[in-house]
């Protein structure tokens, strides 16, 4: 991990707001959010249901806007980018792991992998190599032309996080990775994503319920209706 | 559009039964559509195929058909020393003063009736119509009960085959060869001599006169000539035109109700195409969500769905076209209104039909997967993703 | 009958869905009864027909004539009380496109011949005084705006020449399905025209209706009538009036089939939508038959669910499209006037209508019913649909 208190914050949030309508009612999700994320740090967002932290996430990802307040990734101010620019910022910068792993069903593992790569302008021989070179990061070369129904759990998973770094984004978000995983695969993805915050120096944010996933993070912030809480 | 073809061909394969149905009711529409505009051009076929374009029919002036024209001899002979008439070999004019009317002949193996076109005809009867040929037997003798008849009435009428004999006008008319035309409306006559059919049926007019002119350019000069003429009441009109505009009040009837049952019929074939796009989209929302997070545009989604539901219906559209084509097997035969006499005709499958059809399918495609994809499109990310 | 219930509210859960699906079988339906009705508008001449009215025409085709002699001789065959004549004119009123059929007829002797055709007694009074008054039908004095005292132009195609008429009266049709779309005018004043123009053709006639004693005496009548005149100049084919109208179809039988054909389909068409419909509904519902199971209903319970709803989507769209087949159809017999004098729909269709609709109801249940019945109960409780 490289030091340095001069280097900024991968992530920067200040004053961040976020409320949903819900009928007639409007629900404030998130108050004045200020916080900052490292380069290479690996976040655990934990807290109640309703909390906020899906909502989090979301907005660093980039799949929602906020309300109002400042929210910058890598120096871009991402809450006030067209939806346009957003859907580009995202493919370049961001890394998705779900909780149900939401592979394309009538994808195999390989084209999986390589979907986030259609949106550059590579070749057709290069994607393949790209896609390869992940999923065997993720040690799932023997399983290239398989469809995710033939796949377990935390194959598929695997499969899904070598698709989350084959752009090399600047971050990598993960929402409850191994909510849906037997110990065992759970520990194979956990493992996984240490080796790549460890090894490739990557930033990961995850929101979490499990005791075992926080464990592997540096860093603990805990949200509780809507505010972080110290 | 960003997302692969296979991306779309896989997900009509994810779902066989429901692409079966979709697709299925799609074929059958355009099965209809297709063979509609088949009939109609099996019509014209075989109308504009009856007639050579340097022939001339003339008949009296404002009677409509044949059968109800009428051309006394004084008429016929001024008719035939025209100017413009071309003239054979044995230095005679080429016309044929002929006599046209319907009789009533009952079906083979249905006794049902159909009026049938019996055309006396001259002795330059069957030269000025080279498209028709004898294939079978001899042509009649001039000055016998002879008759000759046409492939098609010879099949399917009682006693008009080779070698049999039909009784009308007092007498027993003998079948003693049968022609082709060449699949045009002459198909459904029965030609004998035309002045015993005269004496037969106690008329002293003929029913038309049909001309070959010098050349074809010179239907204008003929055309005004005879219809200006104070000793004539007739008009003239190209032997090509005429058949055609025989059949127009059919063709119309045949496109009119045929398109107005396709476009009703689409409807339904449109509502089957919505609800299939309408439930994938409902079952692919997670996938929706994903791909719109990775960074695919509203715009590929969009495209993506609007694809799926084009290859559908061209799949339908292919399928029902293929099975149209089988019609071409069929002949119909009915009574054609104007004329009031029986027509056969086939269906008639060309690279137009063929590519309407395919259009037809691709717009109804279109219009039962633009809401569903439109909705596809609209939905925002964190919404899609909860689905999961 | 907690699953009618159920299977209702179930209809309605998916609101597009079914919506989409009533408004197919809808239109469906409509087409499909609309179709049934051209096909019996076909046949409405025949249907209209007396049974103790004969038809005589030439033996060779009714584009001959008959002559006028045979009237009194055809009078004197046994059984038969009447005789009167018509003869197809063929005019053209201003274009081709205005078609109706107009009659030479002897007046005194046809109108009472067709009781069903109504006509004022002061209208036919005028009518028998005026050599060139003309009677016309109520759809055809509706469709061109004719009234009493009009002056009607007819271009002759097979007498040639321009004919002006007077229009003396009115008729309507006694019965729904009585054709009050004719026109009638004097067989003199044509004859004595023909006589200048074209005397050969003079003193003719196209057919002689005939009416008999009793409906028995038909083939026995005609028989006689053609025996009368066999070896004559014109030989004559008489037949009853049915059979003289369904000649008529049987020329065009082969679009009336083809008719008869696509209406089929298009019940196969919905019922294509509407077993796609039900397909999908019931794999969705995978889980929750699992768990009906699982509590212990049976699988005649998911069965009776799955038709339920099935069927109660089709009999809405049934009802709606029956229910809309009256008004369509006066829409179309207006649009299309005096080509159809008779467009009525029948019960018949309305049964046949009702029918389709049960039968798509039905056949779209089978296959979701027996997958449903089949769900075993641990595997549907994972399945997500």
């Amino acid at each position: 991990m490289r030091a340095g208190a001069e280097e900024r914050p991968v992530v920067e949030i200040r004053n961040l707001a976020k409320s949903y309508r819900r009928g007639d009612q409007v629900v404030q999700v998130l108050r004045d959010i200020n916080m900052d994320i490292p380069a290479g740090d690996f976040v655990a967002l934990m807290g109640p249901s309703g909390s906020g932290k899906s909502t989090l996430l979301n907005l660093i990802a980039g799949i929602d806007t906020p309300d109002s307040g400042e929210l910058r990734v890598d120096g871009t101010d991402i809450g006030g980018l067209s939806e346009a620019d957003l859907a580009a910022w995202r493919a370049a910068h961001v890394g998705f792991i779900f909780q149900f792993y939401n592979l394309i069903p009538v994808l195999t593992a390989l084209e999986n992998v390589e979907l986030p790569l259609l949106l550059t302008g590579l070749s057709r021989a290069e994607r393949r190599e790209h896609a390869e070179a992940a999923l065997a990061m993720v040690g799932l070369s023997d399983r290239l032309e398989h469809y995710p129904s033939e796949l377990s759990g935390g194959q598929q998973q695997r499969v899904a996080i070598a698709r989350a770094i084959i752009t090399d984004p600047t971050l990598l978000v993960a929402d409850e990775p191994t909510g849906d995983l037997d110990r065992a695969s759970a520990k194979e993805v956990l493992d996984l994503m240490d080796r790549l915050n460890d090894e490739l120096g990557k930033t990961i944010i995850m929101v979490t319920h499990d005791p075992h996933s926080a464990e592997r993070a540096h860093h603990l912030k805990h949200l509780e209706k809507g505010v972080l809480a110290d | 559009m960003k997302l692969p073809l296979s991306y779309i061909a896989r997900n009509l394969l994810t779902r066989k039964l429901t692409t079966a149905l979709t697709a299925g009711g799609m074929a059958l529409v355009v099965f209809v559509f297709a063979t509609v505009l088949m009939l109609e051009e099996g019509l014209r076929k075989t109308l504009v195929q009856t007639g050579t374009w340097d022939n001339a029919v003339i008949i009296r002036r404002s009677s409509g058909t044949e059968v109800q024209s009428v051309i006394d001899r004084n008429q016929a002979a001024v008719i035939v020393t025209a100017p413009e008439v071309a003239y054979g070999a044995d230095g005679e004019p080429m016309a044929s003063k002929e006599i046209v009317v319907l009789i009533n002949l009952e079906k083979r193996g249905s006794a049902k009736p159909a009026n049938v076109v019996i055309r006396g005809v001259g002795a330059k009867g069957l030269a000025l119509r080279p498209q028709v040929k004898l294939v079978d037997g001899r042509m009649f003798r001039p000055g016998s009960s002879e008759i000759v008849a046409g492939r098609a009435i010879a099949e399917r009428f009682s006693r008009a085959g080779l070698g049999e004999a039909l009784r009308f006008a007092g007498r027993e008319w003998t079948v003693v060869g049968l022609f082709d035309a060449g699949g045009s409306g002459f198909d459904s006559e029965i030609w004998g001599d035309g002045d015993q059919m005269m004496q037969a049926f106690r008329r002293n007019v003929y029913s038309d006169v049909i001309v070959k002119l010098v050349s074809t350019d010179r239907f204008p000069a003929f055309r005004d000539g005879v219809e200006s003429d104070p000793r004539l009441t007739v008009e003239a009109k190209r032997e090509t035109v005429f058949y055609a505009e025989q059949s127009e009040l059919l063709a119309n009837f045949i496109r009119i109700l045929g398109l107005t049952l396709s476009v009703i019929f689409s409807f339904g074939a449109v509502i089957g195409a919505m609800i299939t796009m309408y439930a994938a989209v409902a079952n692919r929302t997670a996938e929706i969500g994903t791909l719109r997070a990775l960074g695919f545009r509203r715009r590929s989604i969009l495209a993506a769905f609007l694809l799926e539901s084009l290859f559908l219906s061209l799949l339908g559209g292919a399928i029902g076209l293929v099975l149209a084509s089988f019609m071409q097997f069929v002949s119909v035969s009915t009574m054609n209104w104007q004329s009031f006499s029986e027509i056969a005709f086939r269906f008639s499958l060309t690279p137009r039909i063929a590519l309407q059809s395919l259009a037809f399918a691709a717009i109804m495609g279109l219009l039962g997967g633009v809401l569903p994809a439109a909705r596809a499109a609209r939905l925002k990310i964190v919404d899609a993703l909860r689905a999961a | 009958m907690e699953s009618v219930k159920l299977a209702i509210r179930n209809a309605l859960r998916h609101r597009l869905r079914t919506g989409l699906t009533v408004l197919g079988l809808i239109v469906a339906i409509l087409a499909f009864g609309l179709l049934q009705t051209v096909v019996d508008a076909w046949y409405a001449g025949a249907e209209s027909a007396s049974n103790t009215r004969l038809i005589t025409r030439n033996a060779i085709s009714l584009v001959f004539p008959l002559p006028i002699t045979y009237r009194d001789k055809i009078r004197r065959v046994p059984g038969v009380t009447a005789v009167s004549l018509a003869n197809w004119f063929g005019g053209v009123y201003i274009s081709e496109k205005n078609f109706f059929p107009q009659f030479a007829v002897d007046p005194t002797t046809y109108f009472k011949l067709y009781p069903e055709y109504l006509v004022p007694e002061e209208q036919m009074k005028s009518f028998l005084r005026d050599r060139k008054g003309a009677i016309v039908g109520r759809k055809l004095a509706d469709a061109y705006g004719f009234k009493v005292g009009d002056v009607v132009p007819l271009r002759g195609t097979i007498y040639p020449g321009t004919w002006s008429f007077v229009v003396r009266g009115i008729y309507d049709g006694a019965e729904k399905g009585t054709d009050t779309s004719q026109f009638f005018f004097h067989w003199d004043y044509l004859n004595e025209t023909v006589k200048r123009t074209a005397p050969r053709r003079a003193d003719n006639t196209g057919i002689c209706i005939v009416q008999i004693a009793a409906p028995e005496l038909a083939a026995e009548v005609a028989g006689d009538i053609d025996r009368e005149f066999k070896n004559s100049l014109a030989e004559t084919l008489t037949e009853t009036e049915k059979a003289f109208q369904l000649g008529f179809v049987a020329m065009t039988e082969a679009l009336v089939i083809a008719i008869r054909i696509v209406s089929f389909l298009v019940i196969f068409i919905i019922l294509a939508v509407m077993a796609n419909t039900m397909a999908m509904t019931a794999r969705e519902r995978t889980s929750e038959y699992a768990t009906l199971k699982a509590l212990g209903f049976g699988p005649g319970f998911l069965s009776r669910l799955i038709f339920g709803e099935s069927l109660a989507i089709a009999l809405a769209g049934g009802m709606a499209g029956i229910a809309l087949t009256f008004p369509v159809a006066d829409a179309f017999a207006q649009r299309m006037g005096t080509l159809f004098p008779v467009f009525n729909v029948s019960r018949e269709t309305i049964w046949m209508q009702m029918v389709a609709a049960l039968v798509v109801g039905c056949a779209a249940a089978i296959v979701p019913a027996v997958r449903a019945s089949r769900v075993r109960i641990a595997e549907g409780l994972r399945a997500i649909g």
